[in-house]
């Protein structure tokens, strides 16, 4: 890779021995892909917390702050795995929780701003047109480079933080215009009233192309789709296709036309999605063995407009007796739904509201599943449907209604 | 024997038993990282232990933190020891850097033409070569 005088500075310990060694092993990242040199990044968000890292990843982060790690841009975190008000009551590990408090702290040493979020592209920073960033969380990584036109890669904590330390990050993947054409079209037919719905594009077209570079291109929309619906198919197309980057004809900054997003090739798959797809992708998640007792809303954390979309589903209702719901929120949109009463309306309803997590990364996830006898999980998430496989629930996707209906009933409808 | 040629390399060269996945791998959806052990339900490889193995995959599934996790089980001595994608990315890669775990991309010819689950196979990335070293008996 070429190197700037400041990068064989860095390289030479000029800025201390944490950002060399990030230096370092972002130059190792940037020669597997081909990267011909480094591009400045002004943002950065990284997923750090002790249910990803482990003790070996707390052991390590402890090793950098104490050798002068600290960022050289501003650097924020993605959700993490307790709420510290909740932890014991979800059966999490207080040592883990110790732990967990050990990281944020070592985090905010190395001046990193613990906002313990994945949706900081609506509550925390939006990058430009054209502005590189280094992010993780999939969810924010293809929002950004989609909606913003910004460019990211999907930045794992470790290279997010290399990122954060020497303020730059290789030139690969999306940060090339290359990469950023569009692979394939998607006519949207379907009506796509609801954000399980918005889901589920993401899992018919995610699951048939499960490809990093693979860019689709939706058209045909009837309407102009709202930022929480983009929110939820970008998220499912990363999470079951891997997806980094989608265009929308007319709605995202780098497709004005199909013409363009598809940077003038002519000869590509074109797809369309009916009502009937819709139908048929929300029909295929059946219930397994047990009962329809956990209905979750998380993966990526509440909006305000969907904790106000929640409240009114709930307003009057309660959740059934021995079942459970969960919401998970970051504490900004917490702040905000206590002011205005969405956050009382769920929680007279016997929701839980769990801040600055998520519910798939939650600590001790699997034994809470087994304690608390869990089989399946429902939700109108197609990220965390697809997500939670490895906890071992069986799950379910369903509309954001439907799910506030089998929370209060108890019945999967 | 058969060999493979990689597109995209990283790692020393190291010799293991191979196993090899018809599906893509996440080590955060597909594998429990306390054993080492693919547990997802239905995924093609239930059941089977990834730890000291060479790990054919033809795609990688979402993920971000897939960066600590190979830290993370590299430390558990619960790792295998290279992962050979199709079809991989980025966060794979730093992870796998991350880790000191070897990686590669791309494959010619398809390893179901070249290797099966149980061979003995080396995986040298700096000449981008993964050799069939041994077939599995019987």
């Amino acid at each position: 890779m070429l190197l700037t005088s400041e990068e064989q500075a860095i390289l030479g310990g000029g800025r201390g021995e944490a950002a060399r060694r990030a230096l370092q092993f972002q130059i190792e990242v940037g020669k597997f892909w081909g990267a011909e040199r480094f591009v400045p990044v002004t943002n950065v968000h990284m997923m750090g917390d002790i249910e990803v890292m482990g003790d070996a990843g707390l052991a390590w982060l402890k090793e950098e702050a104490g050798s002068g790690a600290r960022c050289v841009v501003g650097t924020t975190t993605n959700a993490r795995c307790m709420d510290f008000a909740h932890c014991e009551r979800m059966g999490q590990d207080a040592g883990e929780a110790v732990k967990e408090k050990e990281i944020i702290a070592t985090l905010r040493r190395m001046d990193v701003v613990t906002t313990d979020t994945c949706i900081n592209y609506q509550t925390v920073y939006q990058p430009h047109l054209g502005e590189h960033v280094a992010w993780g969380d999939t969810g924010t990584v293809i929002y950004a480079n989609s909606v913003f036109g910004a460019r990211s890669n999907f930045e794992a904590g470790p290279a997010a933080l290399a990122a954060a330390l020497t303020g730059r990050t290789p030139e690969y993947g999306f940060h090339l215009p290359e990469h950023r054409r569009g692979s394939f079209t998607v006519e949207l037919k379907a009506k796509l009233d609801d954000l399980a719905d918005w889901g589920a594009v993401g899992k018919l077209v995610g699951e048939s192309h499960q490809n990093y570079y693979a860019v689709p291109v939706f058209h045909g929309f009837h309407r102009t789709p709202g930022a929480d619906e983009l929110k939820h198919l970008g998220a499912a197309l990363a999470s079951y296709g891997s997806m980094g980057m989608f265009h929308f004809v007319g709605v995202t900054p780098e497709a004005p036309s199909i013409e363009v997003a598809m940077g003038g090739a002519s000869a590509f798959e074109r797809l369309s999605i009916a009502d009937s797809d819709i139908e048929k992708a929300l029909n295929s998640f059946k219930l397994g063995d047990g009962d329809a007792r956990l209905v979750v809303f998380s993966g990526p954390q509440q909006s305000l407009f969907e904790m106000k979309t929640l409240s009114s589903l709930f307003m009057d209702k309660k959740v059934k007796p021995g079942s459970t719901c969960i919401v998970t929120t970051n504490s900004a949109i917490l702040k905000q739904s206590r002011d205005l009463g969405y956050a009382k309306v769920l929680e007279d309803a016997g929701v839980t509201i769990l801040e600055g997590v998520c519910f798939y990364i939650l600590q001790n996830l699997s034994p809470m599943r087994e304690k608390n006898r869990w089989t399946n999980m429902v939700s109108n998430s197609a990220k965390i449907v697809n997500i939670i496989g490895a906890h071992r629930f069986n799950t379910i996707l369903r509309r954001t209604a439907d799910c506030v209906e089998i929370a209060c009933s108890g019945v999967l409808r | 024997l058969n060999s493979i040629l990689v597109s995209r390399a990283y790692g020393p060269t190291v010799e293991g038993e191979a196993v090899v996945s018809e599906e893509g791998f996440s080590p955060r959806y597909d594998l429990d990282r306390w054993t080492g052990v693919i547990t997802k339900p239905g995924h093609k490889l239930e059941g089977t232990s990834i730890v000291d193995k060479i790990c054919f995959f033809p795609t990688a599934k979402g993920g971000i933190a897939a960066g600590w996790a190979f830290y993370d089980i590299k430390w558990k001595k619960i790792a295998p020891k290279a992962f050979i994608f199709g079809v991989t990315n980025p966060v794979m890669v730093q992870g796998a850097v991350f880790a000191g775990i070897p990686i590669t991309e791309g494959w010619s010819p398809h390893p179901r033409e070249a290797v099966k689950t149980g061979d003995w196979v080396r995986v040298d990335p700096a000449r981008k070569l993964i050799e069939v070293l041994k077939r599995k008996a019987g």
